[in-house]
C-alpha cells in the first residue's frame, strides 16, 4: 500500500518562486522593488506603496514565534501518521509584521514558548514538493 | 434609529440532528414556512429571500421561493460567507423593507452540516490555500485556535477560562430542548474532554449539526399588527478590518490575533442605536469555538482587556447574572447553524419567549456573527 500523498499546492504565477525557492533550499519573500516592503502571501501589488514591481528575493529565515496550536487529529490521511503537530505563525525579522504560517519542528510543544527565536528548515514531502519549516534557532 | 424602523417578527427551525436524512431544500423550506407561520404572516405576502452559504452547502433563495411557492420576489441575496453572515443578512433584509425594496424578508441557513458538508474541515480554495494545506493547517478550529493562543499569551489568560465559557454555556442549553448537548458539564468533566487543536478540546467546539433556522423581517409598523411582540433591528453594522484575507480560510495577514472584529465596529454599532455597553441586557455572541466570546465580551466593551475569563468565572453571563451571554447554549451547545439560530435566540429573547431560559430584563440585546477577522452585529429591542 503506497503512504497518501501530501496535499501538494498549486502554485501561480505569482507565488511559484516560493515553492521552487523551498525545494533550492531558500526562504523567498516577495518584494517591492519600488519601496523594499516585504509582503507575504504574494500579492499581485505592493500594500504600501501600490507599485507592482515585486519579485521574490531570499531572507534570512530567522524570525521569532508569534502563536503556534498543537493539533491531535488529522483532517487530511497524509496526517494520518504525523499527529500530534505543531503549526504556526513565525514573524519574520527583516520586517515587523511579516508572518508567515508553518510547522515547527524539532520542538516538544512544552517547551514551545510564544516570541522564541526560530529558524528556517526545509522538509521535503515528495518529489514535487518541500516546505519552509522552522526549528528553535541554535544560539550563536 | 432610522426614521422607519425594522423588526424580527418571526423565527423557524427544523429539528436540530446529526443525521437528518433529508435534503437541504427540505429543510430550508421548512424553517421558512414555519417562520412565517410564526410572526402569522401569510407566505403570499414574502416577497424577498436572503440567505448564505459556504463551500455550496445550501440551497439558493430562488430554490425556496419556488418551494414556498412566493407569488414574486422583489429582493434576494444569495451570500457567500459563512458565520460573519447572520447580523448582516438581517442588516440587508431591514435595509431592504425600510427603503421599500421589499414588505417581508425571510433570512434563512440551511445545511447537513454534519451528515453532509462539513464545513469546519472543508478546503477553501483561494490564494492562500497553497500555504494552508501542504502544512496540515486544513480546519477551521485551528485558525480560531491559533488567535487564542496568542489572545491567551498576551492577557495573560488562564486556559481554564475557556472551560467557564464551555461550563457556563451548557447550564443554558440544559434548559433548551432544541440544544444537541443537554448533558451537564462542570469544570472536571471538560478538562477530561479531549484536546483537538491546543488551546481546544472538544468541548471548546461548536457541535455540528443538521438542520434550519429562519427570521422573517418587516417593518415596524406592520410587525405591531403581528402575533408576537416586535424585536426592533436598532442597530446593525459590519466590519472586516484591513486585510480580512485572500480567502475564507485566511486570517494570517490581519495584525491582531487578539481583538477581533467585535471591537472594530462596536462604537458604530452602539452608536446607531444610542445606547452604551452598559444599556445592554443580555448578548448572543457568535461561538463557533470558546475563544471567540472571550473576544467578543472584550470587543464588545462588557469587560476590559484581558478580564473576559474572569467576568465569566464570576458568574456574570449566566441566567441570573449582570449579562446572560448564549441563553440557547450557544453554537456549541444548540448546534453550529453558523449563528443564524443565534439571532432567532435574541428574537425569541427580547420577544419574551424563552421559557425557563428567558432572561429577566430582556429590552435591549446585542448579537454578533463571525470569529475573527470580519463579522456582523446586531442590536435588537423592544418596541420602546
Amino acid at each position: 500500500m503506497s503512504a497518501p500523498a501530501p496535499p501538494t499546492p498549486a502554485p501561480g504565477a505569482i507565488s511559484e518562486f516560493f515553492w521552487s525557492g523551498a525545494r533550492r533550499g531558500q526562504l523567498m519573500i516577495q518584494r517591492c522593488q519600488a519601496c523594499g516592503t516585504y509582503i507575504h502571501l504574494p500579492r499581485p501589488v505592493c500594500r504600501a506603496c501600490h507599485s507592482f514591481d515585486l519579485l521574490g528575493e531570499p531572507v534570512s529565515g530567522r524570525g521569532s514565534l508569534y502563536s503556534f496550536t498543537e493539533t491531535h487529529r488529522p483532517f487530511h490521511p497524509f496526517f494520518v501518521d504525523r499527529v500530534p503537530y505543531l503549526v504556526a505563525v513565525v514573524e519574520l525579522e527583516e520586517q515587523a509584521g511579516l508572518r508567515v504560517l508553518t510547522n515547527l519542528v524539532r520542538v516538544a510543544e512544552a517547551d514551545v514558548r510564544i516570541g522564541m527565536a526560530v529558524q528556517v528548515e526545509f522538509e521535503r514531502l515528495s518529489d514535487d514538493l518541500t516546505i519552509p519549516v522552522f526549528a528553535p534557532a541554535v544560539a550563536a | 434609529m432610522a426614521t422607519e424602523a425594522a423588526a424580527a417578527v418571526g423565527v423557524g427551525y427544523t429539528k436540530l440532528t446529526k443525521a437528518s436524512g433529508r435534503t437541504v431544500l427540505d429543510l430550508a423550506t421548512e424553517a421558512a414556512r414555519s417562520s412565517a407561520q410564526d410572526a402569522g404572516v401569510p407566505l403570499a405576502e414574502i416577497d424577498g429571500v436572503v440567505s448564505f452559504s459556504v463551500l455550496d452547502d445550501s440551497v439558493s433563495s430562488e430554490a425556496v421561493a419556488t418551494t414556498l411557492a412566493l407569488p414574486e420576489l422583489r429582493y434576494v441575496m444569495d451570500f457567500h460567507q459563512g458565520g460573519q453572515s447572520p447580523c448582516f443578512m438581517i442588516q440587508q433584509a431591514a435595509m431592504a423593507v425600510t427603503q421599500g425594496y421589499a414588505k417581508n424578508v425571510l433570512v434563512f441557513r440551511a445545511l447537513n452540516g454534519r451528515s453532509g458538508v462539513r464545513v469546519g474541515s472543508g478546503q477553501f480554495a483561494g490564494g492562500a490555500a497553497q500555504y494552508r494545506y501542504p502544512i496540515g493547517y486544513n480546519a477551521y478550529l485551528m485558525y480560531i485556535a491559533m488567535w487564542a493562543q496568542r489572545y491567551l499569551y498576551e492577557t495573560r489568560t488562564d486556559p481554564r477560562a475557556l472551560g467557564e465559557v464551555a461550563v457556563a454555556q451548557r447550564a443554558y442549553a440544559e434548559r433548551n430542548e432544541r440544544a444537541i448537548q443537554r448533558r451537564p458539564l462542570d469544570m472536571d468533566s471538560y478538562l477530561a474532554s479531549p484536546m483537538v487543536a491546543e488551546p481546544f478540546r472538544v468541548a471548546d467546539c461548536t457541535s455540528e449539526v443538521d438542520g434550519a433556522c429562519a427570521v422573517l423581517v418587516t417593518t415596524l409598523e406592520r410587525a405591531r399588527d403581528l402575533r408576537h411582540p416586535p424585536a426592533v433591528i436598532a442597530s446593525a453594522a459590519y466590519r472586516a478590518g484591513a486585510r480580512p484575507g485572500l480567502d475564507i480560510g485566511d486570517q494570517l495577514l490581519y495584525d491582531d490575533y487578539t481583538r477581533n472584529f467585535t471591537s472594530l465596529l462596536r462604537e458604530e454599532l452602539y452608536r446607531r442605536a444610542d445606547i452604551t455597553a452598559g444599556d445592554v441586557d443580555f448578548a448572543e455572541i457568535y461561538d463557533c469555538f470558546t475563544a471567540v466570546v472571550l473576544m467578543g465580551l472584550e470587543g464588545l466593551g462588557f469587560c476590559g482587556r484581558g478580564e473576559a475569563g474572569e467576568f465569566v468565572r464570576s458568574g456574570a453571563t449566566g441566567l441570573n447574572g449582570g449579562l446572560p451571554v448564549n441563553t440557547h447554549g450557544g453554537l456549541l451547545a444548540e448546534g453550529y447553524l453558523h449563528g443564524m439560530n443565534t439571532v432567532a435566540e435574541a428574537v425569541l429573547q427580547i420577544q419574551g419567549r424563552c421559557g425557563d431560559r428567558q432572561v429577566a430584563r430582556h429590552d435591549v440585546g446585542v448579537v454578533t456573527s463571525g470569529a475573527l477577522v470580519d463579522g456582523s452585529a446586531l442590536v435588537l429591542t423592544t418596541d420602546r
